[in-house]
């Protein structure tokens, strides 16, 4: 993408168009990728309502992975993920290995 | 028709207030401004104005809640002096960044420590930097006429920036002098219908503020904040021109005393200018040809235009109530000296600190300075480039 030069920035900073945050891919800053392991899940969603990003998927009520593009790899949702009989359901995995 | 009034640097001010009856105000109270907000709150509370006044819980909330209305679309306004600026200093560079063209009465105030109420500007002079439009006032009536016309210029759509109006404290803001207010109508054709630019509140063309500009943008925002800044200079000479059609006096960047022909000049802010050009009379009539210079729009600081009028004097003593104790000279020199850096042959330098924390600057204090100006002019030569005036020893 061709970066605008100072004469065509917006007036401070101002973002008029709505929902352009989906352009800005935020994937890249994670450290740590959350791994999802299907067995363990119990469909409850905490994943998905304690992401402080909207990167869980969910489809038909239903999480089904993660999105990258967006995912910062906080961790927040393999803390609150509470597994099945003790046995987590998201893993941290460093990135890269 | 003007009514002719006698009252309070501070009335004077929220008589203008009332006048603009802007949307929104969020304020808090600190000496000496706070008397205009007290003043204000009973328009509001009297029914005068529809503004909608918040009362904060600090001066860094009542900074935020005056972003948070001028981005939602309103018309904004506040007032502060010394450390209660000092407490919006965060907000200062975001109302500035984000271009919201938000009005402060500045009422200056020193800084503590040692705590001290009365007038000095070393509130201002902290703020100098910080992208907002300054325009500075030598008594109540200037105040006045500058609160007024700060909307119009902060507002035009080629600016759009958040703008303080500096008066005295104590000196100007609580003390009676006769001046003029302009009517209520002529008032309100002049600063017109607030225009919004993106505002939050039109939930049809949604707007996001505040997003986070990292290495691959921040420097374009900051260049195109130093363009806006260039075009403010002349915004201000086109209200200044408007606005003597209503009120019959004259505005410029700065004021020139007598300097046309002088060989020995003072530069000086706010109420101090009037003591010295009492002073400069008296020179005039023993035939030394003194003048004075005061700016009025401090920030963006008038470069050019003040190089130009000071280049052919012989000596010049910028007097400055504020210290800036970066190590050099006081903060009013330091953009003096810049000023006159493309000028070879401009006139020598001296930088007087005086008045700071409320002290008295005297007449005698100015025929002190203006002597030395004269044995300066003779010789060329400077005793102390930097000085204080009027401290014991
Ligand atoms: S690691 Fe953080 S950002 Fe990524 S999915 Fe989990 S909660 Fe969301
Ligand atoms: S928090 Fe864990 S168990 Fe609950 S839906 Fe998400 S992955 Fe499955």
């Amino acid at each position: 993408m061709k970066l605008k030069g100072w004469k065509d920035v917006n007036p401070g900073a101002v973002c008029t168009e709505a929902g352009s945050a989906l352009k800005f891919k935020t994937g890249s800053w994670r450290a740590y990728r959350p791994k999802w392991v299907e067995e363990n899940c119990i469909q409850c969603l905490f994943c998905w309502a304690y992401c402080p990003d909207m990167a869980v998927f969910v489809k038909d009520g239903k999480m089904t992975g993660f999105n990258y593009d967006y995912c910062k790899g906080c961790g927040i949702c393999a803390l609150e993920c509470p597994g099945k009989k003790g046995n987590k359901a998201i893993v941290m995995e460093e990135e890269g290995k | 028709m003007a009514k002719v009034v006698a009252v309070t640097g501070n009335e004077a001010v929220a008589y203008a207030l009332k006048q603009v009856n802007p949307d929104v105000s969020a304020a808090y109270p600190i000496t000496p401004a706070t008397d205009i907000m007290q003043r204000f709150t009973s328009y509001v509370s009297n029914g005068q104005v529809k503004t909608e006044m918040v009362l904060a819980e600090s001066e860094h909330s009542a900074m935020s809640g005056c972003i948070g209305a001028s981005a939602a679309g309103g018309r904004v306004m506040t007032a502060t002096s010394s450390q209660g600026m000092a407490l919006m200093w965060e907000e200062l560079f975001i109302a500035s960044g984000s271009r919201l063209p938000i009005v402060m009465a500045l009422v200056n105030r020193a800084l503590s420590a040692p705590l001290n109420i009365h007038g000095d500007h070393s509130d201002g002079m902290g703020a100098r930097d910080c992208g907002w439009i300054q325009l500075w006032s030598e008594n109540a009536q200037e105040a006045y006429d500058n609160t007024i016309q700060a909307f119009r210029i902060a507002e035009h759509m080629d600016i759009r920036l958040p703008a303080m109006v500096c008066l005295d404290g104590f000196i100007i803001s609580h003390s009676i002098e006769r001046m003029e207010y302009i009517d209520d109508d002529a008032v309100k054709n002049f600063v017109g219908e607030f225009k919004a630019l993106n505002p939050l509140l039109d939930i049809e063309h949604p707007v996001s503020y505040g997003p986070l500009i990292l290495t691959d943008y921040y420097m374009e925002y900051r260049k195109a904040h130093a363009e806006v800044m260039s075009k403010v200079s002349k915004v201000v000479l086109d209200a200044a021109k408007e606005f003597e059609k209503i009120s019959g006096r004259k505005y410029g960047l700065f004021e020139t005393y007598r300097l046309d022909d002088a060989e020995i000049g003072l530069v000086i802010l706010n109420s101090a200018a009037g003591t010295s050009k009492d002073v400069i009379d008296s020179f005039r009539e023993k035939g030394i040809k003194a003048g004075l210079l005061k700016p009025r729009l401090f920030r963006p600081f008038p470069y050019e235009e003040i190089g130009n009028a000071l280049k052919n004097l012989k000596a010049v003593c910028v007097l400055d109530r504020a210290d800036a104790f970066g190590g050099s000279y006081g903060p009013l020199f330091i953009d003096i000296a810049a000023s006159l850096y493309p000028h070879k042959n401009g006139p020598v330098l001296m930088n007087k600190i005086y008045g700071l924390g409320g002290r008295d600057y005297l007449p005698g204090h100015a025929e002190l300075v203006l002597n030395e100006l004269v044995d300066i002019a003779k010789t060329g030569k400077v005793k102390m480039i930097k000085e204080y005036i009027g401290v014991r020893e």
